[in-house]
């Protein structure tokens, strides 16, 4: 994959999602929390203590420097792999000890320098490509893309991170939820982000063994866009509910062949406005605009479709069906969200 | 939120330990904090515990105090169910309720558990209670697409916004499955049942998903402003309408808008009234209008209140007819607001 010299953190993660199926790529799961002293390392530590209880081969590849009293009780239970100086990890230890499961409290220190890699977290794709499954904790305050907001809300600083795509490469993740004094936003951030990582995984599932799953639990919304329609109010209405729902936001147009270079530059136009407001942008392909809108909108489990309302009048009306009124007849299982023009 | 009155108690604090299945741990995590409150010196009685044969859970209930269940005779059986006029009898300042949306036997003062607890609340006692997702009244549907089951006892989710707190016991589908697997959750056969539906790995990922996501949304919830927004429900005898109240109130509430049905008053009869009887026990308020022309009726209506989204359930499915249908009348009608046509769920 990458001749000699060290990975990228880019490259690693490239390697990490981009194995499909999971190889022989060791497994990994990663206990979330938002605010420290809720016994996240205790949760973790507990579930290392039941798997050696079951005859798993268990060690404990990293504690942090200062521990509570229950958290010390499950430790001298376990086999601990002392951290080397500076608290780096000692990969080359672990990888010749070899267990089934590593367990990595705090994954996003950073390494003096000269280590194997700059990262902790960077360490355990290591152990993780050596086969071996690692369970690990985190803080959401240091998820790199997270980090300016969090920092708003606490005021606090952090320096290391981990990249939120290393965690939402994991194959399971645990929210350890905590009292109500920490801030709200944050306890919401932890939530959210585990939701989506349990999406990704469970669309990864569905793939893999073939099964259509109806219902779901992310909600997504398909912008329906055309060169005429005024979609001002469209979009707008959609950046709301997509905030409100942490939906999914997609714009799409049905490619006509034939088109006028003025609605051409209106459409581009119009997509640009859906980009702003967040939308991802998809170009379909179809005979019928009706039938390539609902076939995108059932494989992409969108459940809200929106749509300007064509306005006719006379005999038109009367003879042809206006599309929104095809599209309507044929939404089964999603909500169709009709524009005044 | 009402205002405590001079001598009165204030009303008790609701905590909602939220799961996604059976066995995730919310029952035994209830009991932990309801034994750390007995250590703080805190009068804590278990109002109504479940033990479904499970060791460690049980033994979390050491040293607390049981108000005996009350025996209910229906049907020629004995029943046994929470006894919250002992309870209130008792006082204490906390009181742990296992199993919030549990339907009553009939014959007690109440229908349901969750009104149980809103005495309990009343009379100024704190409560502790344990509920799956599932059971959310504006995820009903959402939930019988997912699993093709019908769950019957709901609790509407102004119920649940009271909650001073919601904390979601959050475990991996793959370690339920675990516990399942060694008969830590039900008993054998059971958990060969449960196995092949509710318990599919992608089911409970999927329900776990939506536990996570309506976590978030609670704590968001408390900060959302009222956006300005106004949505009609078209209410009307067709039995999609209970799926179309709970999914445009789920809208409402997450948009911050106000949220109104409304009949226009026909040949329904006694299905009309009880789907705004529905309406009205989500909290939503609720108008017959009169007229022939139902469509305009409506939307003559929407304009006078001021009224941004119009929701309506998806005209059925016929074949070749001619005219427009209602939904289309009033798509056609109301130019100058949104239509919302909302399909049935199904599970595939």
């Amino acid at each position: 994959m990458v001749s000699g010299g060290r990975k990228t953190p880019e490259e690693l993660l490239r390697e990490i999602e981009g194995e499909e199926p999971r190889g022989g790529r060791g497994y990994l799961k990663i206990f979330l929390g938002y605010a420290s002293g809720v016994g996240k390392s205790f949760r973790m530590l507990d579930e290392a203590r039941r798997r050696r209880e079951r005859g798993q081969d268990v060690v404990v590849g990293a504690v942090q420097p200062v521990a509570p009293a229950d958290v010390e009780a499950l430790l001298a239970k376990l086999e601990v792999i002392p951290l080397r100086e500076g608290n780096a990890i000692d990969v080359e230890r672990l990888l010749l000890r070899r267990p089934a499961v590593c367990f990595i409290d705090g994954l996003a220190y950073s390494n003096p320098p000269g280590s194997r890699h700059a990262t902790r977290w960077q360490d355990v794709t290591d152990l993780l490509q050596a086969g071996i499954k690692v369970v690990a904790s985190i803080n959401v305050q240091y998820v790199e893309e997270l980090r300016a907001e969090v920092e708003s809300i606490t005021g606090k600083r952090v320096s290391d991170t981990v990249p939120i795509a290393f965690l939402q490469s994991a194959d399971e993740i645990e929210v350890v939820d905590a009292p109500p004094e920490t801030p709200t936003r944050l306890r919401e951030i932890a939530l959210l982000l585990a939701a989506d990582v349990v999406d990704r995984q469970l669309q990864r599932y569905l793939e893999t063994h073939g099964i259509q799953q109806g219902g779901v639990a992310h909600e997504r919304i398909l912008l329906c866009v055309t060169p005429r329609s005024n979609i001002r109010a469209m979009i707008e209405t959609g950046r709301i509910v997509a905030e409100k729902f942490h939906a999914e936001l997609i714009a799409a147009y049905v490619d006509q062949p034939d088109v006028p270079e003025a609605d051409r530059s209106a459409l581009a136009e119009k997509l640009d406005q859906a980009r702003a407001a967040g939308a991802s942008v998809e170009e379909l392909h179809g005979s019928d605009p009706v039938d390539a809108i609902l076939e995108f909108a059932r494989r992409r489990g969108i459940t809200q479709l929106f749509i300007g309302h064509t306005q006719r009048s006379g005999l038109a009306a009367r003879w042809r069906r206006a599309p929104v009124d095809r599209l309507i007849e044929r939404s089964r299982g999603m909500d169709v969200r009709i524009f005044p023009q | 939120m009402t205002e405590p009155v001079a001598g009165e108690r204030p009303r008790g604090k609701l905590k909602i330990y939220m799961g996604y299945a059976a066995g995730v741990g919310k029952t035994f995590q209830m009991l932990e904090d309801a034994q750390e409150l007995k250590a703080k010196g805190v009068d804590v009685v278990v109002g109504y515990f479940e033990p479904h044969g499970r060791k460690d859970t049980i033994a979390k209930t050491e040293g607390l105090e049981f108000v005996p269940r009350k025996k209910v005779e229906y049907r020629g059986a004995e029943f046994e169910e929470m006894d919250a006029e002992a309870i209130l009898a008792r006082h204490p300042q906390v009181a742990v309720v296992d199993e919030y949306p549990h339907t009553n036997v009939p014959g007690c003062a109440r229908a349901k558990r969750w009104e149980d607890v809103e005495a309990l609340l009343d009379a100024g006692i704190d409560v502790l209670t344990t509920m799956n997702i599932q059971h959310l009244e504006s995820l009903n549907d959402q939930v019988w697409q997912m699993t093709g089951i019908r769950v019957r006892e709901t609790i509407p989710d102004w119920v649940v916004q009271r909650a001073g707190e919601v904390v979601m016991i959050d475990l991996t589908p793959r370690a339920l499955l675990h516990r399942l697997e060694r008969g830590a959750i039900y008993g054998r056969e059971k958990a060969e049942r449960a196995a092949q539906n509710f318990f599919r790995e992608s089911t409970l990922a999927a329900l776990r998903e939506l536990a996570l996501r309506q976590a978030a949304h609670e704590v968001e919830q408390r900060a959302t402003a009222e956006s300005g927004d106004r949505i009609l429900i078209h209410v009307t005898d067709d039995p999609r309408s209970a799926m179309l109240i709970r999914r445009a109130k789920r809208v409402a509430d997450f948009l911050g808008a106000e949220c109104f049905a409304a009949v226009v008053e026909g040949a329904g009869g006694e299905a009309e009234e009880q789907h705004l009887n529905f309406a009205r026990n989500l909290h939503i308020e609720t108008r017959i209008l009169e007229g022939e022309d139902a469509a305009r009726v409506l939307v003559e209506f929407a304009r006078r209140n001021r009224i941004t989204q119009i929701f309506l359930a998806r005209p059925r499915e016929r074949g070749f007819r001619i005219g427009r249908n209602l939904a289309q009348q009033i798509v056609a009608l109301a130019t100058d607001m949104q239509v919302v046509i909302v399909s049935e769920r199904e599970p595939r």
